[in-house]
């Protein structure tokens, strides 16, 4: 074992090995809840006190994913036998599906304009982060401050006039506004990111590829952004964790075409109230992707987040 | 392979100027070192004449062309970067190959290409590996492959052996020099080095604060030193300065320093007032008929010599003389100096006065 002494005794290690999975374990337990909840019946979801023991259902994703209607006894009685588990499911609770529900929809909503949004942003953020980070740009520092002004105030401050501009230009409720909106929002966090990421970079590699006949732009295209990956990386789940979360401005644009999945969630009504477990199989189901993401990026992500400085 | 000619180049950062009109001409396969303390410009022109820096006026020409204003792609030049700047996303191969892809060459020539290389310079078992593990003196080989995998016009080399240890970088000077040798190829390296210089360059430009203080072969660089900066900079120890107020006249063979005469190569042009006459440890030799005296204070053994310092009335004296002859610290001894071999300065320009030995030209 070393014994350098800026490495933590073993007892130092003990104590934050204990805090830390204590600090996980609370900021878990609701997502666990609402895991176990998605696979509950709606009785089981509120019984008190709440199970911690129950019967698994898929009775909340059914529900999540159609429309149904109630049946009287006597029409439910003339329906040919159920053809599978769905049907059988919701006949149970004395209905029929009638067809899909919208949430499919919400959540390709979300996934073009999450993803939409977050590809834009690397992109126009990772260009103007290395040219702010090689060229001698008149005023960077004026520059640089700007774009980190737009985010000196909470975004939803200027609500009302992002309404009323979208709605004069027609914005309101369509993909493109949403990826611009959010888009305009992450930029300054992924330029400022990048510029980091990209400033660590150093130019010697550039140069060698311009002195092995390659031209800038290849320079930048094959030797800059391979390095910046790990930059990319984690400024990419920056920008689609927001993105993917934002709730205000997709209640106030977005109502049909362009609505997000998280305003359309808390709206799952079931018959005679709220349908939790429908409510939580849809959190569960869309917190899916950001999880994805991230754990595919995982390895760029724990060395960025630290900003570069674990560097070989 | 190509000759290369500086003409009056200059570069500025703002209103720092960096390179001050420097002039020099690279012959065609000479092994040219540019040498000089930190921060004097010898990587800005190095830059300057690869392309990675375009100078603010003067002209580079390379092989009857001038190139000045051409990007770096356009001119056929390779660089060896100080700290090697391998990619550090492609393996030795790759990073060998990258120049080769640029120029669209067949897999097929490519791969022969780079085998062809990995054997001259004896790294055939590493060219899988990634280079992120390797070791200096791999890393090194790895950018010299790189840099001569595409049979360049010429070479520069920003002080490559300087991030290897000591041992290392002697075997390395000697694979470089001889792969030189080997290829003939125009070689412009850059070291702060002096030993370095000496011992591997065919021709060196000493440069000072951006301006090229002289400019030749190793041996008139250190025998007829044009300013006192590369006389103190070439050397180690240092020439010595002895400082006095006189006067020298056209063809004189003696100064007076002090109330000593000592003599020196004839004049070529007349001086007074602030002098300075410079003798090389090595030339500074003990005999009892010697007319100048001093008192040794310090000894330092080195093997085959030692240098023993003097203080002297005009100054500390070093002498690089034989290990056998034994000194004792305070003994009063007196020097004669080797005439041939002085040279005297003007204390304020530091320039080199016109002689016999030294004819001013750089
Ligand atoms: N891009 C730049 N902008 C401003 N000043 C610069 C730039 N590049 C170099 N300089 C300055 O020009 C001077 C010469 O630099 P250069 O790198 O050529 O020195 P050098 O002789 O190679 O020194 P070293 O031995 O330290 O590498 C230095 O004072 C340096 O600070
Ligand atoms: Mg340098």
């Amino acid at each position: 074992m070393s014994t350098s002494v800026t490495d933590p005794s073993s007892s130092q290690k003990w104590i934050a090995g204990t805090l830390v999975i204590a600090y996980a374990l609370i900021t878990i337990a609701p997502l666990i809840w609402i895991f176990m909840t998605g696979f509950k019946t709606p009785p089981d979801s509120i019984s008190y006190p709440p199970k911690v023991v129950f019967e698994p259902s898929l009775e909340g994703y059914v529900n999540l994913f159609t429309t149904r209607t109630r049946l009287s006894e006597a029409e439910l009685q003339a329906l040919p036998a159920p053809d599978n588990f769905a049907d059988e499911i919701v006949r149970n609770r004395g209905m029929v599906i009638v067809g899909p529900s919208r949430f499919g929809e919400r959540f390709l909503n979300s996934v073009i304009i999450g993803f939409g949004s977050t590809f834009l942003s690397i992109f126009l953020g990772t260009l103007a982060a290395y040219a702010f980070s090689r060229f001698k740009i008149p005023f960077t520092d004026d520059l640089m401050f700007f774009i980190l002004s737009t985010r000196m105030m909470p975004p939803i401050a200027v609500a009302i006039p992002i309404f009323l501009m979208y709605r004069e230009l027609g914005l309101s409720d369509t993909h493109l506004g949403m990826i611009l909106l959010y888009t305009a929002v992450n930029i300054s966090l992924a330029v400022w990111l990048l510029k980091g990421f990209i400033d660590e970079i150093p130019r010697e590699y550039e140069e060698a590829a311009l002195i092995d006949g390659y031209t800038r732009f290849q320079a930048f295209y094959k030797v800059v952004l391979p390095q910046a990956a790990t930059g990319i990386a984690s400024t990419a789940i920056f920008c689609l964790i927001f993105a993917w979360n934002e709730y205000a401005f997709a209640v106030l644009l977005t109502s049909g075409t362009a609505q997000t999945a998280p305003p359309f969630i808390p709206t799952i009504i079931g018959i005679g109230g709220l349908d939790w477990p429908a409510v939580a199989a849809g959190a569960t189901v869309f917190l899916l992707p950001v999880m994805i993401f991230t754990i595919m990026l995982r390895k760029h992500l724990l060395r960025g987040i630290t900003f570069g400085a674990v560097r070989k | 392979m190509a000759e290369i000619v500086i003409k009056n180049l200059r570069k500025e950062f703002g209103d720092f100027t960096a390179v001050q009109s420097s002039s020099f001409i690279i012959a065609d396969g000479e092994f040219f070192m540019l040498l000089g303390p930190s921060g004097c410009g010898k990587t800005t022109t190095l830059r300057m004449i690869a392309g990675l820096e375009l100078p603010t006026s003067g002209e580079i020409w390379l092989d009857g062309e001038e190139v000045s204003q051409l990007p770096a792609s356009k001119r056929d030049i390779a660089f060896v970067f100080q700290m090697f700047a391998l990619y550090p996303h492609m393996n030795v191969r790759k990073n060998i190959s990258y120049p080769l892809v640029s120029q669209g060459m067949s897999a097929s020539a490519v791969k022969a290409k780079v085998s062809e290389i990995a054997d001259i310079l004896g790294i055939q078992d590493i060219l899988d590996r990634p280079v992120s593990g390797l070791s200096g003196g791999d890393r090194q080989r790895v950018a010299l492959g790189r840099a001569i995998v595409r049979d360049p016009k010429a070479f520069m080399m920003d002080e490559p052996l300087g991030a290897l240890d000591a041992e290392f970088r002697e075997r390395m000077a000697e694979e470089l020099r001889a792969l030189h040798d080997r290829m003939g190829a125009t070689t412009v390296y850059v070291t702060h080095d002096q030993l370095e210089a000496m011992q591997m360059g065919d021709k060196i430009v000493v440069m000072n604060h951006g301006v090229v203080e002289q400019f030749g072969k190793p041996q008139d660089i250190y025998d007829k030193p044009a300013t006192m900066f590369v006389a103190d900079f070439i050397g180690s120890p240092p020439m010595n300065f002895l400082r006095f107020e006189g006067a020298i006249a056209a063809g004189a063979t003696q100064v007076q320093v002090g109330d000593q005469s000592i003599d020196v190569p004839g004049a070529l042009e007349p001086a007074d007032g602030k002098l300075v006459l410079g003798v090389r440890p090595e030339h500074v030799s003990f005999s009892d008929d010697g007319v100048y005296r001093g008192r040794v204070i310090a000894t330092e053994y080195l093997g085959t010599t030692q240098i023993i310092t003097l203080e002297t009335s005009h100054g500390e004296v070093k002498a690089r003389i034989a290990s056998d002859t034994s000194m004792r610290i305070g003994e009063q001894v007196a020097l004669q100096f080797d005439r041939s071999t002085l040279t005297v300065f003007d204390a304020d320009s530091g320039r080199a006065l016109r002689s016999e030995l030294n004819d001013g030209e750089i």
